[in-house]
């Protein structure tokens, strides 16, 4: 039983019902803002939010493109892109991981160090991420895997491409060798220009033409959800791959002289001189740059950059050399050019040439002197009294002009980047450093002693220059670049530098005779390498042999074993070849670099193999290619 | 006769009861990844909703009055039981377990309150007189703060809020309700200190939504991107891709009405809008018909409540109001508030079936 309240019914009606038109009054407002909001948010902000959702949801994944080939002039690969595979798993789609690791065991090689790694990736993995059980899987691995990728859920093989040099350490500080991008590179003013690669080249041709071997990056638009991983692929823009070079380069004649040079630290340029191609380009020592693509391990690093030999100095670009007697014929072209210069004049070399007004002893490599020389004798048996007196005569600024002509303490403007200038001694450079320029210096300068240095490459576009006429070329490693697509080839122009000043018509004549008296004449420096006479083709050259003193403390200035310098061209007569050969602390140029010269001369020329081209790096035999 | 009036339902609200649980399972099985199983999941829930519904309709209001203060008190006590021996989920001491079942007794609180409440009112004179208004205020804090102390802050304010509607609809005088405002003003900074990291965080975010956007900022944008990418016609069924690859949490759930957004956009949000509009509409001619006071203030209040369901959260979504987990009736995947909500309408339908036709 309950009790209905005594109550004004009617006027509690009304009240209530004020009370709810109120409420309703107070909800039509609320539902206003709402429509308003949502209003705001759908169709004056739309295209706002409808960015958001779509920059959610896609995401542009770069697709790096195959990196253009390297070969050398006859076709043979020297870098390429090679498929590399790297087995990954994704633990949230297996069940059971000791049974999955047994059956991968039985496909792949799996050691101790692999698991371990494994083991400690897949504790920092995040949700519905690969972590890798193995890289470099080989192919025969990668295609037992892909067989049984159906019956193995949540394992993935993901395939990337490689750079790899098949040769080896084959012309390395030409061809360079690319690494991962480093900081500057991603983070630096060309960083858009990387975006999406990950290797860059470093050093060599690698690096001068990387806008060529890079090709063009693509794209896919790839849906990802939440949790970042793919769903579809939208869009994708394929890549284009990067051009191939053809080099000027010829490998096997590259290995022949790497393996003359027998990894002792020197240094060979060959370039033909009607082009500047640059047909060998050693710089010994050698080294592997395979371990470098993907990071070499420190420890090996360090091996490399200890090495008291420096092999990852490129000593053919930079290596700073005293010429020694092979910088002779430059000043003799300097001396002929003048009025008061007569080549068939004689003067007397007693072993010993005075510095006048001073007294200054200099002394002739042969102790007894020459006896009468005139300017052949002097370049044919190299007479250091003779050219003592030359470079008094002609003076410091007139040798420092000529050096310059044939392109000495200039970079030469081969394709390889980080060239060195030389050094090329002159009164404004003694200024700079507040020293004065003595008398002595010019002297000593006139036999490639003192402070000049020169670059091998220097050197040899400098003797090319002497057999082409005067005209001295730039020095190109790079023959051609061709189009993956099309297959066409775009051969670089050959680039010839203003000629050397020729006052005298007969002067270059005379010169290019008397050097070919260095091979062929009966007192010749370099006579050994054709004693019998047997070449078919005649050579011009210059011995040198640059003394060295050891200023490195504790050495207190001793003498240590001197540069064998070699400069050569050849055949006399329409030259097709010029080189210089380095060989450090070998002693005598006639006797260590000539015979390199020779080698490399009768392949060029002749087609002649005197020696197995082997790989010094890898031990393999290369192929005998066509030769032109 | 007609089998409506036999039955005791409302034709019109339960026919737009219908077309929303036919919306809801149009989104969630988008939502839920184009599930079928999921979708029918929701369907079977819905079907529990409709049959709690129809039962609670069949029960006359006179015996909800009488039933009153009983429903009022086990609630209370089943709140206290929480608290003692309840089950901690998602940091919250919510739930009561009786064996694979949970339920949340707090959920139970919209409906007690209200009922509690309008019983207290009916046996008075009404406008009330100020003392009669402290103790029904008074009454339902104590079920508010045993709620907030679980901590639940959503369901109290709504709690709170469906005491509250009784209190205006009874006619608590506009002078009272002045005071209160500037009470609550006043007591506002008293309340931000005592509340928890989270709350405070939520509603820092409510205002600056773009600081912290990986972390508790991260629901109310994904929501708004939902919201604003589905522009005037929205993308279309099953193309919300904010749910479908999961960048919107609880996407089934509180946030149906983002991907709702999304596919439908404004031209839907207008349609859903409009057929809740219709309900709270037929809610409050029914307590205008009601025939006495207990009857007319329950229907009110739980019609507003209703109202104040959809509104928080669609504004929740859109953003003008803080994240609190308060899923949008009927819409959303159902669970314990679905079926109260269901009762709630069940209440209704049984006012406007149960009237006694006067003349």
């Amino acid at each position: 039983m309950y009790r209905i309240p005594l109550k004004n019914s009617g006027q509690e009606t009304r009240l209530f019902r004020s009370r709810v038109t109120v409420a309703a009054i107070l909800a039509g407002l609320l539902i206003l803002t709402l429509v308003g909001r949502l209003s705001y948010l759908e169709v004056i902000r739309h295209a706002y939010y409808a960015t958001l959702a779509r920059n959610n949801r896609i995401s542009p994944i770069p697709i790096p493109p195959a990196r253009g080939l390297i070969l050398d002039r006859n076709g043979i690969v020297l870098a390429e892109d090679i498929p590399v595979f790297t087995l990954q798993v994704m633990p949230d789609r297996v069940r059971n991981m000791g049974r999955l690791i047994a059956t991968l065991k039985t496909m792949v090689a799996l050691n101790k160090q692999d698991l371990r790694n494994f083991d400690r990736r897949l504790a920092q993995h995040r949700a519905f991420q690969d972590v890798t059980l193995r890289a470099h899987l080989s192919e025969a691995e990668a295609a037992h895997v892909a067989v049984h990728l159906t019956q193995l859920p949540g394992v993935s093989l993901h395939a990337r491409l490689r750079r790899y040099y098949p040769l080896g350490g084959l012309a390395v500080d030409t061809i360079g060798y690319v690494s991962r991008i480093n900081q500057t590179e991603e983070q630096g003013p060309h960083a858009a220009r990387y975006f999406g690669y990950h290797h860059v080249g470093q050093f060599g041709i690698e690096r001068s033409y990387q806008k060529q071997l890079m090709g063009r990056i693509g794209f896919k638009d790839v849906e990802m959800n939440a949790a970042g991983r793919a769903v579809k692929v939208l869009k994708r823009i394929a890549p284009h791959a990067g051009e191939n070079l053809y080099l000027n380069i010829d490998a096997q004649m590259q290995a022949i002289g790497e393996q003359m040079l027998d990894n002792r630290p020197g240094s060979i340029v060959a370039i033909d001189p009607r082009t500047g191609a640059v047909l060998t380009f050693v710089s010994s020592p050698l080294y592997d740059p395979n371990p470098f693509v993907d990071g070499i391990r420190e420890k090996a690093y360090r091996k490399l950059a200890t090495d008291p030999a420096a092999p990852l100095n490129d000593r053919a670009l930079n290596g700073l050399y005293p010429p020694g007697s092979t910088i002779k014929p430059f000043f003799a072209y300097a001396a002929l050019q003048t009025k008061w210069f007569d080549p068939h004049a004689t003067y007397v070399c007693p072993g010993y040439w005075h510095l006048p007004h001073n007294g200054h002893l200099f002394h002739c490599w042969k102790p007894m002197g020459m006896g009468p020389v005139d300017l052949k004798t002097a370049i044919e048996e190299s007479c250091d009294v003779y050219f003592y007196h030359l470079a008094f005569k002609q003076g410091i600024d007139r040798m420092v002009r000529y050096l310059t002509y044939f392109g000495f303490g200039h970079r030469t403007g081969i394709d390889l980047p980080g060239e060195s200038r030389g050094l090329v001694p002159t009164r404004a450079w003694r200024r700079a450093t507040h020293r004065p320029w003595y008398p002595g210096q010019t002297v000593i300068t006139g036999i490639g002693q003192g402070p000049l240095l020169v670059t091998p490459v220097q050197l040899a576009d400098a003797v090319a220059a002497i057999a082409n006429h005067g005209v001295r070329m730039r020095p190109e490693v790079v023959r051609g670049i061709e189009n993956p697509v099309t297959g066409a080839v775009r051969y670089i122009r050959p680039v010839a530098y203003p000629p050397v000043p020729r006052r005298r018509k007969k002067s270059l004549g005379i010169l290019v005779h008397d050097m070919a008296q260095v091979v062929e004449g009966p007192h010749g420096t370099a006579r050994g390498i054709d004693w019998d006479h047997v070449l078919p083709y005649s050579v011009a050259g210059k011995t040198g042999t640059a003394q060295l003193w050891n200023a490195s403390p504790g050495y207190n200035g001793k003498h240590i074993h001197s540069d064998a310098l070699f400069i050569a061209f050849a055949p006399v007569h329409n030259p097709r070849i010029a080189l210089a050969v380095i060989v450090e602390h070998a002693g005598f140029g006639a006797l260590a670099a000539a015979p390199i010269a020779r080698a490399l001369m009768n392949f060029y020329l002749l087609g002649h193999v005197h020696v197995r081209a082997v790989n010094q790096t890898n031990g393999k035999v290369l192929p005998v290619g066509s030769h032109p | 006769m007609t089998l409506y009036e036999r039955w005791h339902i409302d034709r019109p609200m339960f026919h737009a009861l219908l077309a929303l649980a036919a919306i809801s399972l149009i989104v969630l099985y988008s939502a839920g990844g184009n599930s079928l199983v999921f979708a029918l999941d929701d369907a079977a829930r819905l079907g529990i909703g409709f049959i709690v519904l129809f039962a609670t309709a069949q029960v006359p209001p006179e015996t909800y009055r009488k039933w009153s203060v009983p429903l009022f008190a086990g609630g209370v006590l089943a709140l206290a039981a929480v608290l003692a021996i309840g089950v901690v989920r998602f940091g919250a001491r919510r739930w009561i377990a009786f064996g694979p079942l949970s339920i949340q007794p707090s959920e139970f609180m919209k409906l007690a309150v209200p009922m509690m409440l309008a019983w207290f009112f009916s046996r008075r004179s009404l406008p009330p007189r100020l003392m009669h208004v402290i103790g029904a205020a008074l009454i339902m804090l104590i079920p508010v703060l045993l709620i907030a102390k679980e901590p639940d802050l959503g369901t109290a304010v709504i709690v709170l809020l469906s005491g509250v509607i009784v209190l205006f609809l009874a006619g608590m005088s506009w002078r009272t309700i002045a005071v209160v405002v500037l009470a609550g003003a006043a007591a506002a900074p008293l309340l931000w200190a005592h509340m928890h990291h989270y709350q405070r965080q939520r509603i820092y975010i409510l205002f600056h939504p773009e600081a912290d956007p990986l972390g508790a900022g991260y629901h109310a944008i994904q929501g708004m991107i939902a919201v604003g990418s589905g522009g005037l016609f929205g993308q279309g069924w099953l193309h919300s891709s904010q749910a479908n690859l999961h960048f919107l949490p609880d996407s089934t759930t509180d946030f149906a009405f983002a991907v709702f957004c999304q596919e439908f956009g404004l031209t839907g949000d207008l349609i859903l809008l409009a057929l809740y509009l219709f309900i709270i509409y037929r809610g409050l001619r029914i307590a205008f018909a009601a025939q006495d006071s207990y009857s007319r203030l329950l229907a009110g209040s739980l019609s507003v409540l209703f109202f104040f369901d959809v509104f928080i959260n669609m504004g929740m979504v859109s953003g003008i109001l803080p994240v609190v987990g308060v899923p949008l009736p009927l819409l959303s995947y159902g669970g314990t508030s679905l079926l109260i909500i269901m009762a709630g309408l069940g209440i209704l339908m049984s006012i406007h079936g149960h009237r006694r036709l006067v003349s």
